[in-house]
């Protein structure tokens, strides 16, 4: 009689119905909803401690990754790895198939005629001089026309890098022994070589035209290719070569949460009302009094110039605010 | 069809990719490698975009002696639109990577079946 | 065409090989070509955010990551040795 339920409780029909009745997942021995109360013992700062213990319960008897695959040798689980490799595979094939379908009737690549040249981007090469003063097109459409898109996405780099933060900060402020001791383990610059010579002197080179190429790329976003985004990427790559060669005392200095935080939220708030400004003026049909320029000469073209300075210092932060809390968990 | 997929080289390929990048995603249970199959993702449809926007025999859509002739240059929406979605993608993949660090410490494993073993028994205990 | 084509390879070598590190190494240099192919496709804007994030954060944020999984790795390691 067991048997008969243990068959029925495996079998397909049964795990469907449970699926659809939101009781298990597919996987039967998978995630589930936690309830608020289980996870009532992990604010009190000494949560960690009973995890590791639970972990090293859980890997003595899987003695190593190689043996612990005997822990879920359920039939049904491995049908439905099999169904499900299958299936996925079947699904890729399917997908790429129809897109590729799809793409044998798109119009011809690089054919003048295509849908997609549309009066939008003739407008846009057509007037862009005249209305945003900026050279370069692409820059004068991301932060004059669609302006507020690009607001858009520096609030998501600000948000992920709060995310980040949120899930890979280590906090000293309470001071107990147990919070110092993660510290010292996840700084881990104290078991590498401290004064590496060939990176030392290579960065001595190399750190500071990284700086200045991505301070030109970022003032120059209006009139050459470039702008914000690519110019606050190569602002933060040099800042992270200059954090791996000369160490986290060095770039503490001048770059700590502090200043962090008030760079990004200045820049974004500066952002934000500048465009709202302008948005405004416009909208209304007002002079905005913001003066265009010639164009071509560096202080030109209105607003773009320090919304591009805004916006590479929220990416330059952002990335090297990333890596810092990669590494050691903290800015 | 074999002629107008050779004629649209550029998508057919970011289709491909796409299609590299769906299948890693669904069928590794390494989340690093899960991880780099979405940033595959991300850069094919950003290839595709960028594709549609080229146009044969034009140049960089930035004004050069005061040609602002439509005939001269190519389109310019594609770019701004895919030189934010590099930028927000490099954001989403260190995001996903931190929650890989977190999952990490807590069930020492990449496998993405094995963390999920592991948390359920730990909802058992 | 050649730059395509090594596109396809590298995404497939990426999803075949077995070493992290190795698989990371190929998609860095996936990046790069790709960037090369956007200075063809002409837009110069795209191949310098391209060289900056694709080549540069992104790959050393997964070898960061790589690197914090290899020290917990070791550490538990230690922890089992100990006991």
């Amino acid at each position: 009689m067991s048997r008969l339920r243990d068959d029925y409780e495996n079998s397909w029909w049964r795990r469907f119905q449970g699926w659809v009745d939101g009781e298990t997942d597919l996987l039967a021995e998978g995630m589930e909803i936690r309830v608020p109360g289980s996870g009532k013992e992990d604010p009190l700062g000494e949560g960690k401690k009973p995890d590791v213990q639970e972990q090293g319960r859980h890997s003595k008897p899987a003695a190593g990754p190689g043996r612990s695959r005997t822990v879920y040798n359920g039939r049904g689980i491995r049908y439905f790895r099999r169904f499900y490799q299958v299936m996925s595979v079947f699904l890729c094939l399917s997908i790429i198939f129809v897109l590729l379908w799809t793409v044998a009737y798109l119009p011809a690549f690089g054919n003048a005629g295509n849908p997609d040249n549309n009066e939008v981007s003739a407008r846009y090469i057509e007037r862009g001089l005249q209305e945003t003063g900026a050279v370069n097109i692409v820059t004068g459409m991301i932060l004059d026309y669609r302006a507020f898109d690009t607001f858009g996405e520096s609030c998501v780099l600000f948000i992920a890098s709060c995310c980040v933060l949120v899930l890979l900060r280590i906090d000293a402020a309470e001071g107990d022994e147990q919070a110092r001791k993660r510290l010292a383990e996840a700084n881990d610059r104290i078991f590498e070589p401290k004064n590496d010579i060939i990176l030392q002197k290579c960065a001595c080179i190399l750190v500071p035209l990284i700086l200045v190429f991505g301070i030109y790329i970022v003032l120059n976003g209006h009139l050459s290719p470039g702008g914000g985004f690519s110019g606050g990427a190569v602002l933060g790559s040099g800042l992270i070569l200059y954090l791996n060669a000369f160490g986290f005392g060095k770039t503490e200095r001048f770059f700590t949460e502090k200043v962090y935080r008030r760079m990004t939220l200045g820049a974004l708030t500066f952002y934000c009302l500048a465009k709202s400004y302008s948005f405004f003026t416009g909208a209304n049909h007002l002079e905005s009094g913001i003066p265009l320029g010639t164009p071509g000469a560096i202080l030109s073209s209105g607003l773009i110039l320090p919304l591009n300075i805004c916006v590479g210092l929220v990416v330059a932060c952002t990335m090297y605010a990333f890596y810092a809390l990669f590494r050691k968990g903290g800015m | 069809m074999g002629t107008l997929l050779f004629v649209n080289m550029e998508e057919t390929v970011s289709i491909i990719l796409f299609g590299i990048g769906f299948t890693m995603l669904m069928l590794h249970r390494n989340l690093i490698k899960k991880i780099m199959g979405m940033n595959i993702m991300d850069t094919a449809v950003y290839l595709f975009l960028a594709a549609k926007g080229y146009i044969k025999g034009r140049m960089v859509p930035i004004v050069t002696d005061h040609i602002q002739d439509v005939s001269a240059y190519i389109n310019p929406v594609p770019s701004g639109l895919v030189l934010t979605g590099i930028v927000v993608s490099v954001s989403t993949t260190a995001l996903m990577l931190a929650l890989t660090i977190r999952l990490y410490e807590r069930y020492g494993s990449l496998d993405l079946d094995e963390i999920l073993m592991r948390a359920k028994e730990e909802e058992r205990t | 065409m050649i730059l395509l084509l090594s596109l396809v390879v590298c995404g497939v070598s990426v999803a075949f090989m077995k070493d992290l590190l190795t698989s990371i190494v190929i998609f860095m240099s996936y990046s790069l070509i790709m960037c090369v192919i956007w200075v063809l496709l002409q837009s110069p804007d795209l191949a310098i955010t391209e060289a900056a994030v694709g080549a540069g954060v992104t790959s050393i944020l997964f070898f960061v990551t790589l690197k914090k999984i290899r020290a917990i790795q070791k550490e538990g390691r230690h922890e089992q040795a100990e006991r």
